[in-house]
């Protein structure tokens, strides 16, 4: 037998080069590990404000899990009754479940408990409302082409978590607005067809509300799914690291290269900075500004219910889709099929969500579009993807405002009923006229980029020439901005394929392939192209000649 | 750079500044008084039939006994009249689909004689006395339970109002007095039920009173209370406020790399 023999040394060094050097050494010293941490400490990321919209989400979820672990400490997720006791006077004496109590032991009794406790809240919105945020970011900038569609649907599949974690935890407390909000959830899982029933029997362990819905939950919301979203995030951040961060077309930036700093320690330091503005805002409002004063709603009690009954604003839009169906039901065989509540409860979120994580092969099939992309579109270059993204949007913020229908009457005097005939109107008549009102937006921009890149930008110096003309100088643009607008990629619409082949037999393929470069034609319609070079060189010669023009003009003046 | 350079906040902390003090100084004076209650007396009787003849008659009949504009008032009783005129619902500044509060048209003496002469027409509620409002013996935890249940679906578990059908609110009870708060539940005006002595029972009535005043106090541990209305008014202050300025802070250290 051979044995191999291997060094415990960790290799000599030779120099320290790179400023990650030191820190590296460190490391290296003990694990050996200097190629995969000088690598990691020298990864470049592209620089952008909007690239900062989903540190904001990790940063709260920090925040979550931090202030998370503080309340677990306290909370007793348990439907046990007990007669409250505690510092807050005007509930005293009343019955309610240990779960609702803990948590106004945590908000009177505990010293901090009800900081964090807001801090915690406060955070869960900031954290759904930071993965909304910086998925319009990566919709609206292509970032979620080829390669990176793998990436997209992970980050789908968080913002669902995120919701059912949200939900999750403004359950627990057990007052009277979650109960309500509870009792809505229930009511949507009872009127899945056939096994409606069935499930929700099974999820509440008998009938509503049970006393087991709460122990459960609570385990679904600080194990199960915090689990999965910490693995997601993990998986998602590590495929932006292996795949490299996209970055906006600029000077010297290509589909093959990312300009920008290095992690160590330029985004380090901003990335650590930000991490601290995040945590501090979310502790100054929670400080400052009360959310979901449980001692107001009470303890739930199925008979009780309170005007202004809504969930957190990320269910909203569900909440919304419920207010506008119409009351449509029908029996068969002796069943009942809420159409009421299927519909807006379950179709409607189904298509959302399903569209949202295919988008990226949607976009590729119907535009033929297969390559890499690493360069982000800004959003004018892309018309037909933003109209189309300011569409959805849009039917979203119309479900979003009619889940408030309530508090909005109440603040404005409105009647309900004709603000929900006014969205149900909304909802199918506004999208598409954001759609069209949207791509002309980035049509016109483009238009003006291309005239910037041809006659320069307005400088707002106004010449009266001695005929008595009055013309404006225009002077190019910067290298920056030029680099940025001639970036724009070119399209290339799928052609309509021949009906019959040159041999004159009939291709049965045919009538698919003419929907699909049709779908692509339209996709690309309206196609501004870029000025080509010779454009460019007449324009920029045109410009030079009009200054030499207006120059002579002012020493003429001047002369005078 | 210039030191003459403002700050690019600067513009949006003059008008944080300013409009944080135009609002305040408006709510302080719009501030509105409250009517004091008056003793009935029954030598008002004849008064008050005159003000009824000129003033409510042309709706509620001459003999108050109703008609297409207005509702019949024989037998709705002294609290009725009090609450819908000492509010100012009465008389009806347009007609619309619910008598909204506003200055009260009559004065406290006058606001007596008409309940006075209603009162005279059929056996209806009384005016409640000091006594019955007396909330110093009301026990406030069953207060608050009752109120969740009968009140908050309507008015809201913190009392600041909400929606009905067809335009119609139920209002905020946020500045309501005592006695239209009592005066309301014995008398059912507009869209709200009728909370005899049989459904709530008058310590039941105190009870209540006591926690909607307890609400009154607006006493909030938790900081700002975002007019209580709320996860809709949480979610436009998280967006507007919260994600505003993390994004500004986001563009800032953006910005600063240049």
């Amino acid at each position: 037998m051979s044995t191999t023999e291997e060094s415990i040394m960790a290799p000599e060094h030779a120099s320290a080069q790179g400023k990650g050097g030191s820190v590296a050494y460190f490391i290296d010293d003990r694990l050996a590990s200097a190629n995969f941490t000088k690598r990691l400490l020298d990864k470049v990321f592209p620089d952008h404000w909007s690239f900062m919209l989903g540190e904001i989400a990790l940063y709260s979820f920090i925040v979550l899990l931090l202030s998370g672990t503080y309340l677990t400490l306290w909370f007793n997720p348990s439907m046990t009754e007990v007669i409250y006791n505690g510092s807050y006077v005007p509930l005293k004496g009343v019955k309610m479940s240990e779960a609702f109590s803990s948590t106004l032991t945590i908000s009177f009794d505990v010293r901090g408990g009800l900081l964090i406790r807001q801090i915690h809240h406060w955070a869960a919105l900031f954290f759904v409302a930071a993965v909304s945020v910086h998925l319009l970011r990566v919709f609206f900038t292509g970032a979620f082409r080829k390669p990176r569609e793998i990436n997209w649907v992970i980050g789908t599949l968080l913002l669902v978590l995120a919701l059912l974690e949200g939900f999750s935890g403004y359950s627990l407390p057990d007052d009277l607005l979650s109960g309500t909000g509870l009792r809505i959830a229930q009511g949507i899982i009872q009127a899945i067809p056939l096994v409606g029933t069935y499930v929700s029997m099974f999820l509440f362990g008998g009938e509503f509300p049970g006393t087991s819905i709460m122990p459960r939950l609570y385990s679904i919301h600080i194990l199960l799914i915090p689990g999965i979203l910490l693995a997601l995030i993990t998986v998602h951040l590590i495929m932006v690291f292996y795949q490299k961060h996209t970055q906006f077309p600029g000077p010297g930036r290509t589909e093959s290269n990312v300009v920008g700093f290095r992690l160590f320690p330029i985004y380090m330091a901003k990335a650590g900075g930000f991490f601290f503005v995040v945590f501090g805002i979310t502790v100054l409002i929670a400080a400052f500004v009360t959310i979901n004063p449980i001692w107001l709603y009470g303890p739930y009690t199925p008979s009780q219910v309170t005007a202004g009954s809504q969930p957190d604003w990320y269910i909203g839009f569900l909440d919304g889709a419920v207010r506008l169906m119409p009351n449509l039901e029908t029996s068969l065989l002796g069943h009942t099929i809420s159409w009421n509540i299927i519909v807006p409860a379950l179709v409607v979120p189904g298509i959302m969500f399903t569209a949202l994580g295919l988008y990226p092969w949607i976009e590729a099939w119907a535009t033929g579009d297969k390559r890499e992309h690493h360069l982000l579109d800004r959003p004018r270059n892309a018309p037909t993807r933003t109209g189309l993204g300011v569409m959805a949007l849009t039917f979203y913020m119309i479900l979003q405002v009619a889940g408030g229908n309530d508090v909005i009457a109440a603040a404005f005097n409105l009647s309900i009923n004709s603000m929900t005939w006014t969205f149900r109107f909304l909802l199918f008549a506004l999208p598409p006229v954001a759609f069209v009102i949207t791509k002309r937006i980035c049509l016109g921009l483009q238009r003006r980029d291309n005239d910037k890149l041809l006659h320069g930008y307005e400088t707002g110096r106004v010449l009266r020439l001695p005929s008595g003309e009055f013309l404006e100088i225009h002077e190019p643009i910067g290298e920056v901005e030029r680099a940025k607008i001639l970036a724009k990629p070119d399209v290339i619409p799928m052609e309509l394929p021949a009906s019959v082949d040159a041999n004159g037999v009939r291709n049965p393929k045919a009538a698919k392939s003419v929907m699909r470069a049709k779908l692509s034609q339209w996709f690309y319609s309206d196609v501004i192209p870029t000025p080509t070079d010779e454009e460019l060189q007449e324009a920029a010669n045109h410009a030079q000649h009009e200054l030499h023009a207006a120059q002579s003009h002012i020493k003429e003046i001047a002369s005078h | 750079m210039a030191l003459s350079k403002r700050h690019p906040a600067a513009l949006f902390a003059v008008l944080a500044v300013a409009l944080g003090t135009t609002g305040a100084a408006y709510a302080a004076v719009s501030a509105q008084t409250t009517p004091k209650a008056v003793v009935l007396s029954e030598t008002q009787v004849e008064q008050g039939k005159q003000l009824f003849l000129t003033g409510c008659s042309s709706c509620h009949g001459l003999a108050a006994q109703g008609g297409s504009d207005g509702p019949s008032l024989l037998g709705v009783g002294a609290a009725a009249v009090d609450f819908q005129v000492g509010t100012g619902r009465m008389p009806l500044a347009a007609p619309g689909v619910q008598a909204m509060p506003s200055m009260p048209s009559y004065n406290a003496e006058e606001t007596a004689a008409l309940a006075a002469f209603i009162a005279t027409l059929g056996v209806g509620p009384a005016i409640p006395t000091q006594e019955m409002l007396d909330t110093s013996d009301a026990e406030l935890a069953l207060g608050g339970e009752l109120f969740r249940t009968n009140c908050a679906q309507c008015h809201g578990a913190a009392g600041t109002g909400g929606a009905l059908s067809q335009g119609r609110v139920a209002p905020n009870l946020m500045n309501s007095d005592a006695k239209y708060l009592y005066e309301a539940m014995v008398s059912g005006p507009q869209s709200m039920p009728l909370f005899s002595n049989q459904t709530l029972t008058e310590q039941d009535k105190k009870d209540i009173i006591a926690y909607v005043e307890e609400l009154q106090k607006n006493i909030s541990p938790g900081g700002a209370t975002l007019g209580r209305l709320g996860p809709v008014t949480e979610g436009l202050f998280l967006f507007i406020a919260g994600l505003g300025v993390l994004i500004v802070a986001a563009v800032w250290i953006g910005a600063k790399s240049k």
